[in-house]
């Protein structure tokens, strides 16, 4: 089968973050400069090489010209589709292929909220709908949780199964100094906090913090000329079968079941090539479904799956080595902060963290409730 | 009943509510495959085609899932959410009265009411089938 065209065709050579937990005083477009900035001294471009923009916020109707103008560039390519948390990884496919097509030369792609500090909760600008509004859900808890109750009814898992992925969160963010959640967590601490919406605990949902990341792709024809290992799009692809979550057609079984696959096609990987694999943990049901649809295990069996321990740091299969959404940063849109932490661990940055040489990483990103999954693999040169 | 959604009149989302405020539940079926759908539709999220035919149903259901949102009582205490799938297809969020909230299980075979609250019209649901 030919290769895709865009199988290796663009690189992340610079990435950065910035108010990662708590950032008092800092709006969201303080935060999208302080990465912006980070992301640009991490490979030695100037604000002024930025001639794509790609970004997605929950506060602002036309986020791409937002941070554009807040920047103060003039972006001949500026790319704004906000499918939730999955808008980022869908923005990097966006990117890749407007620097393939000689659109843009140096791409931003960018996010940032201050919605702990700013606003004390969890912020979003997404309308209600009149087929659910009446029964009054609070979003996105309860759509997680109706589909955790069916996951729970047809296949057996429990709650402490559930428990296990944000207690192996913790074991990775308590390696991790930027991680705003840390320090013990028992599987008895998730059971026993208080219930949001059944089965799911506050422990069993993701964090609201502070935080802003930034990355900087360009054509993988430039992408040595930087001072780190460029770190290259394998695959990518997305799909996405409702908005809201009475309209999901399986409730046990998302759309990452065939961005999954098809993502790895590009990118030519099988599952065992795969050193690193960062899931959207919004809850922690998503990454178990995620791990069933993406082909780690049967569909079904994720509980039984996670229940060994082995997503723990050293347990064996690296899930999630920042922390994740659960316990490392998780300011309303998560996603390119999958692709950070990918960058970080491929160029071998992560401290007591790091996982040996890994050479190939997958990121999945969720949007919605359950909405739009979007895979992408990343690799170092000797993957291409 | 039925009542045929045309090109020009009101769309389904109206349609499907006067019915409701008329005290009828009705689905939309399509004249192409037969199928009933749920949110209402001008087309068919099945197969497509736009002839459309709202048809009174049984009320009949099975709850698909449940969860309870936890609420402190001065926010109304815990409220039962759930996915209800009609006998006749199509599923729709509601939420199961009768039974405490966390009662309420998945499977469980429930009848449909119309209710006014904050004003309007709603589908809800209670235990056991018609008589
Ligand atoms: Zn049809």
């Amino acid at each position: 089968m030919a290769v895709h065209r865009l199988r290796g065709s663009a690189a992340i050579v610079g990435a950065g973050q910035a108010g990662i937990g708590e950032a008092p005083g800092r709006s969201p477009f303080d935060l999208i400069g302080d990465a912006t900035r980070a992301a640009l001294d991490d490979c030695g471009l100037k604000l002024s090489d930025i001639d794509g923009v790609f970004s997605a916020t929950m506060i602002n109707s036309m986020p791409a010209i937002s941070v554009a103008e807040y920047l103060g560039l003039r972006p001949r390519v500026t790319e704004g589709t906000n499918t939730g948390g999955s808008s980022f990884l869908a923005h990097m496919q966006w990117a890749a292929l407007a620097l393939d097509a000689g659109l843009c030369e140096v791409a931003l792609i960018t996010y940032g909220s201050n919605q702990r500090t700013g606003a004390g909760k969890f912020v979003t600008t997404s309308e209600t709908v009149a087929w659910e509004a009446p029964y009054k859900p609070r979003y996105p808890v309860s759509a997680y949780a109706l589909a955790a109750a069916r996951h729970m009814h047809e296949f057996g898992t429990t709650r402490a199964q559930l428990a296990e992925v944000a207690v192996a969160a913790r074991t990775w963010a308590n390696l991790n100094p930027e991680a705003f959640a840390r320090g013990p967590l028992s599987i008895e601490d998730v059971l026993a906090a208080r219930m949001l919406s059944d089965p799911l605990t506050v422990k069993d949902c993701c964090l609201v913090t502070d935080g802003a990341g930034a990355i900087i792709m360009t054509r993988a024809d430039r992408a040595r000329d930087f001072p780190k290992a460029p770190v290259y799009m394998l695959g990518v692809a997305a799909e996405n079968w409702h908005r809201w979550v009475s309209s999901m057609p399986d409730l046990t079984t998302t759309s990452a079941s065939r961005s999954g696959p098809r993502a790895m096609e590009m990118a030519g990987v099988s599952h065992a090539d795969l050193d690193l694999v960062m899931l959207y943990d919004a809850f922690t049901i998503t990454p178990v479904l995620f791990l069933e649809d993406l082909g780690f295990c049967p569909k079904g069996e994720g509980g039984r799956f996670v229940a060994d321990g082995k997503l723990r740091h050293g347990g064996g299969f690296a899930l999630n080595t920042n922390g994740g959404g659960l316990s490392c940063v998780h300011p309303g849109m998560y996603g390119l902060f999958l692709l950070i932490e990918a960058v970080r661990q491929l160029r071998g940055e992560c401290g007591a963290r790091q996982l040996d040489a890994p050479k190939t990483a997958l990121c999945h990103g969720n949007g919605g409730h359950w909405s739009s999954q979007v895979t992408a693999i990343l690799g170092l040169e000797e993957t291409l | 009943m039925e009542i045929k959604v045309t090109a020009t009149g009101p769309g389904p989302e109206r349609l499907w509510r006067e019915a409701l405020a008329a005290g009828r539940l009705t689905l939309p079926f399509c004249d192409a495959c037969g199928r009933a759908h749920f949110f209402p539709r001008v087309l068919c999220p099945h197969c497509g085609a736009g002839d459309i035919t709202f048809r009174e149903v049984s009320g009949r259901g099975t709850v698909h899932s449940t969860t309870v949102l936890r609420r402190k009582p001065a926010e109304g205490g815990d409220l039962n959410i759930a996915l209800v799938d009609f006998a006749e297809g199509g599923r729709m969020m509601s939420r199961v009265d009768g039974l405490p909230p966390a009662e309420v299980r998945i499977g469980l075979a429930v009848t449909a009411r119309i209710l006014v609250e904050d004003g309007a019209p709603i589908v809800v649901f209670v235990p056991g089938e018609a008589a």
